[in-house]
């Protein structure tokens, strides 16, 4: 459950960061106003009281609108306020990562006359990988470890099954210890893959 | 559609809590800090003997959600017998100990591992140039290494600062009544989420910008490569900023 919450809100965190990228880089004001106050709103603010804003606010937004009790379903509340939390940190990420790329490169394909899509998908994005790997890498495993956060809200992920287990047993100790230690093992997986991804990433550069 | 007379009335609640998250944040800081000067120390040493154990240390705080840090110390060591009969259950046993606890620890191996980085983006050359100029090897770290990592860490170690006030949050979960705890109680009395959640965003929003600020402050503050000579209309009023 809990690598599904976070695979899942990987997926539409990176569409919102890459959408938020856009708009930061967009020519109207209008688009930069609301990415800007999007990004600086969510990073400025507690997952904590992102998930529970949005749960609770959720159940009463939803009992208004069907006119009686309807409970949001966690997951979804989960999904969401990750998927939110992480668009926002992706969103600097690729931002910074475009304006890593050198313009002369758009520039030179455009005066080949390549279209402006073919030089955003042969030229743009295989290297934004590059410049944005090691940034999202570390914002998966913020992601994974602030899906615990869930649990809040009664998800029964990883540490809510612990917590639950821990009770039954008056293990506490042994049970979230066993708990740390799976996430530990997932994220110190993720990490040895996304070193063998940005090395991958980068061949053909001269390495440090 | 928001009650806006509710809001405005959940703000001397939330004010209370503000204090509450401020002393967590600010204590978790100090004792992270002191923690993080021998870790990073030991982690740079040749020895596996020392370097191995603060690399354990920093692997397991950074590898696991800090909330599994915080039952695991609040509920964790209530299982041993033995904890129970020793001088630290008072403060084991207090959810305000056990969240700065927590919140010490964590931090700790984050500030240890930006202290490393920092030292070790001093450039060589400054330090040959101390030890070449006859400087012990002590003078060299106390004047030239710690004030240069000091700076080059800034930057780093501000957004582990705004990281310890936004985890503070987590406090809430064992009972604290920091920003996140009264809003949880207030939102639990009036069944009002949007309207007490979003004052509560937003004072943690005042914090954080208001502590970015500070930081660019002292940033700017610190710079020396950008400071121009003083010419005598300069030392003749002070400049702002």
């Amino acid at each position: 459950m809990t690598l599904l919450v976070s695979a899942i809100s990987l997926v539409f965190g990176t569409l919102v960061g890459f959408l938020g990228a856009g708009a930061k880089l967009s020519r109207r004001r209008a688009a930069r106003v609301v990415a800007d106050v999007y990004t600086t709103v969510i990073r400025g603010i507690p997952e904590l009281i992102i998930i529970l804003l949005l749960y609770f606010g959720g159940t009463v937004t939803l009992t208004a609108l069907a006119g009686h009790y309807v409970e949001v379903n966690g997951f979804g509340a989960g999904v969401f306020a990750l998927s939110v939390v992480f668009g926002a940190y992706a969103t600097e990420i690729f931002r910074g990562a475009v304006l890593a790329i050198p313009r002369g490169q758009g520039e030179a394909a455009r005066a080949l006359g390549m279209k402006r899509g073919a030089v955003f998908w042969t030229i743009l994005l295989p290297q934004l990988w590059r410049f944005a790997l090691p940034g999202i890498g570390n914002l998966w495993l913020v992601l994974l470890k602030d899906s615990a956060l869930i649990s809040v809200v009664g998800l029964e992920e990883l540490l809510r099954k612990t917590a639950i287990t821990a009770g039954a047993t008056r293990q506490p100790f042994t049970f979230y210890f066993a708990a740390a230690m799976i996430y530990l093992l997932f994220t110190v997986v993720s990490s040895t893959v996304l070193h063998w991804a940005e090395r991958r990433a980068a061949r053909g550069l001269q390495s440090a | 559609m928001l009650n806006f007379e509710l809001m405005w009335e959940s703000v001397p609640d939330l004010l209370g809590g503000l204090a509450v998250t401020l002393e967590l944040t600010v204590l978790s800081l100090i004792f992270g800090m002191v923690l993080a000067l021998p870790l990073a120390a030991l982690r740079t040493a040749r020895s596996p003997i020392l370097w191995m154990p603060a690399y354990g240390y920093i692997t397991f705080f950074r590898g696991t959600p800090l909330l599994v840090q915080i039952f695991l110390i609040y509920y964790g060591t209530g299982q041993f017998e033995w904890i129970r009969t020793t001088p630290l259950w008072p403060i084991l046993r207090e959810a305000y100990w056990c969240a700065i606890l927590a919140f010490s620890l964590n931090t700790a191996a984050y500030t240890a591992e930006i202290l490393r980085g920092a030292i070790q983006a001093v450039p060589r050359g400054e330090i040959e140039a101390g030890l070449a100029l006859g400087m012990s090897r002590w003078h060299v770290f106390r004047l030239i290494s710690l004030p240069r990592a000091f700076r080059l860490a800034l930057p780093a170690y501000g957004n582990e600062i705004i990281l310890v006030i936004k985890s503070s949050s987590l406090a809430s979960t064992i009972t604290l009544l920091d920003i996140t705890g009264v809003a949880r109680t207030l939102v639990a009395h009036t069944y009002a989420p949007y309207e007490v959640f979003l004052v509560a965003g937003a004072l943690y929003l005042v914090v954080v910008l208001a502590a970015t600020r500070l930081l660019a402050i002292l940033e700017r503050w610190l710079r020396i490569d950008t400071v121009a000579t003083p010419t005598p209309k300069d030392l003749a009023q002070p400049s702002a900023g």
